[in-house]
């Protein structure tokens, strides 16, 4: 598929979704959607579009919420999708993509235990880099901590 | 009834510490859990500390085998926040030190992976060649291993002109050594008994769990970010991006065997097509905004996203190394291998090898423990290879 094609059915599918498309250059491109519907969008792009999920990024921001970032890729072509959620203090909850994208257990459990995200139906919420006996409710990547 | 047996997370052949937990049904592994932390550094968290170009450095840490793809994918993601090009000489400069660094890892893997199925000879061989690749390695950057010849808009040494005859003939040595190896597993009956059919990835288990570079490629998933998003010099030389579909471990090897001819291949277009120039931009600062940058470390892909608010410090800096998806993958890899194998097959993935030092048998009606040392894994795979000797009269 090429890029013209992904990103014309990104639009006829998804566009009531998209709150903002911001295109940094040819090859980057940055999509801010509603946390609730990560999980539509995202398996869009993973079963619809044959896209592959590289990985999230988390920040804190200091706009009173974590900011997640949800990379994806579409096989044999240069450009990055990234899906923009803005998650709000203090209930930090969004939904897992896991059930999903098996390859996004991992670092859903990373954010959930360096920032603080609770994913819900997440299949294996345990620590993953942090020893399980870290003190609850420590989350080193926070900057309100 | 299921046992487990923990492997890891400490042991001397290992790159990293990671702990396995296999649940086994006699001899066949039914369930395979990962543990992995032991050996984190909070990198993310120091970066935020480091100015742009600590960063570099920075991240060169963090892999002592692979350590100049970090940087690469480091500046590739500053010079995508900038908007930055860097120069045409140090853009084949750049290629030419991630090849030779793939060639050396893969050497290293391959020794590794011989020793442990008890080809102590092939051990022998691959590490004696790999002196080779790190020789060219010092003549270049004066370092063996963590080469800090990488910088946002360019590079930090020339490669001499001098030096470029001496560079060809080293490459024309290591060539022999590659058909050696090759020839040496590729047609050995005892390495195709060991390795084929075992620890199989399927293609659509290689997609569900999104691995990627030499576990991805094996399983007939055509995915290299060489090829795929083109950075430094590879859109400008001409090489092959090496797909198998067996997904098997002798896949895995043979993939790897086949990519350090191309990486050869890479290395002498680029010394044909530099030409003089300049080799850094001198760029001073980077503006606010995001950044991502890709780059095709001997494993797979490395990804790194990073945030600036305009200061010389990034407000956050994220790293995916390739082991992160590829170790995961291994869920899938090891279920229904016997315990000789599943090792074999963790290792094959190339994450940082078997992990095997301390071994636990958890028998779990008895609740009774006993420690296995590596050396009796290690012995477990030895006389596996030993029986298929027998039997095929090798």
């Amino acid at each position: 598929m090429k890029w013209e094609e992904i990103e014309k059915k990104i639009h006829s599918e998804l566009d009531s979704k998209i709150i903002k498309w911001m295109k940094h250059n040819d090859n980057r491109i940055y999509i801010d959607i509603d946390p609730k519907d990560i999980v539509e969008v995202s398996e869009f792009l993973f079963r619809q579009l044959k896209a592959r999920f590289i990985i999230a990024s988390g920040v804190d921001t200091p706009r009173g919420g974590i900011e997640i970032l949800y990379h994806f890729d579409f096989y044999q072509l240069p450009q990055v999708l990234s899906l923009r959620v803005f998650v709000e203090k203090p209930k930090l909850e969004i939904e897992s993509i896991a059930g999903v994208i098996k390859g996004a257990e991992w670092i859903e459990r990373e954010i959930a235990e360096l920032l603080g995200v609770k994913f819900k139906n997440h299949p294996n919420l345990i620590h993953l880099i942090l020893p399980e006996d870290w003190p609850e409710g420590k989350y080193p990547l926070r900057r309100d901590q | 009834m299921s046992e487990i047996i923990p492997i890891g997370p400490y042991h001397p052949l290992q790159e990293e510490p990671e702990f396995f937990r296999l649940h086994v049904e006699g001899e066949r592994v039914v369930k395979l859990e990962i543990e992995i932390g032991y050996n984190h550094r909070g990198i993310e968290k120091l970066a935020e500390s480091k100015s742009w170009d600590q960063v570099v450095f920075l991240v060169e840490r963090i892999c002592g085998i692979c350590s100049t793809s970090h940087p690469a994918a480091s500046i590739n993601a500053m010079e995508d926040l900038g908007g930055i090009e860097a120069p045409e000489r140090a853009q084949y400069i750049r290629t030419i030190i991630c090849e030779l660094e793939r060639i050396h890892s893969h050497l290293l893997w391959l020794g590794l992976a011989g020793h442990f199925i008890g080809y102590n000879t092939v051990w022998m061989w691959a590490w004696k060649y790999r002196e080779i690749v790190c020789d060219i390695l010092e003549k270049i950057t004066g370092n063996r291993q963590s080469y800090a010849m990488f910088k946002v808009g360019g590079v930090r040494r020339d490669i001499l002109d001098e030096d470029i005859p001496w560079i060809r003939k080293s490459l024309d040595k290591l060539k022999p050594a590659l058909d050696l190896f090759k020839g040496a597993v590729m047609d050995d009956p005892v390495i195709h008994a060991r390795t084929k059919g075992v620890g199989v990835l399927t293609k659509q288990q290689a997609i569900d769990y999104c691995v990627v570079g030499p576990t991805a490629r094996p399983s007939g998933v055509a995915i290299d970010v060489r090829k795929d998003d083109p950075y430094f010099a590879y859109e400008w030389v001409d090489w092959d991006i090496v797909v198998l579909e067996e997904g098997d471990v002798f896949a895995k090897v043979a993939c790897r065997i086949l990519e350090m001819y191309e990486s050869v291949k890479i290395i002498e277009q680029c010394l044909d097509k530099m030409k003089p120039g300049v080799i850094d931009l001198k760029v001073k600062e980077l503006p606010a905004g995001e950044g991502i940058g890709r780059a095709e470390a001997p494993r797979g892909e490395v990804y790194h996203y990073c945030r600036s608010d305009g200061s010389n410090f990034p407000v956050r800096y994220k790293v995916r190394a390739p082991s992160y998806v590829n170790i995961f993958s291994n869920e899938a890899a090891c279920v229904g291998e016997s315990i000789a194998d599943a090792a074999l097959v963790l290792a094959a993935v190339d994450p940082c090898y078997c992990c095997t030092e301390r071994l636990v048998v958890v028998d779990r009606d008895k609740k009774k423990e006993h420690l296995l040392s590596g050396n009796e894994l290690l012995r477990l795979s030895h006389e596996k290879t030993e029986q298929i000797r027998k039997r095929l009269g090798v």
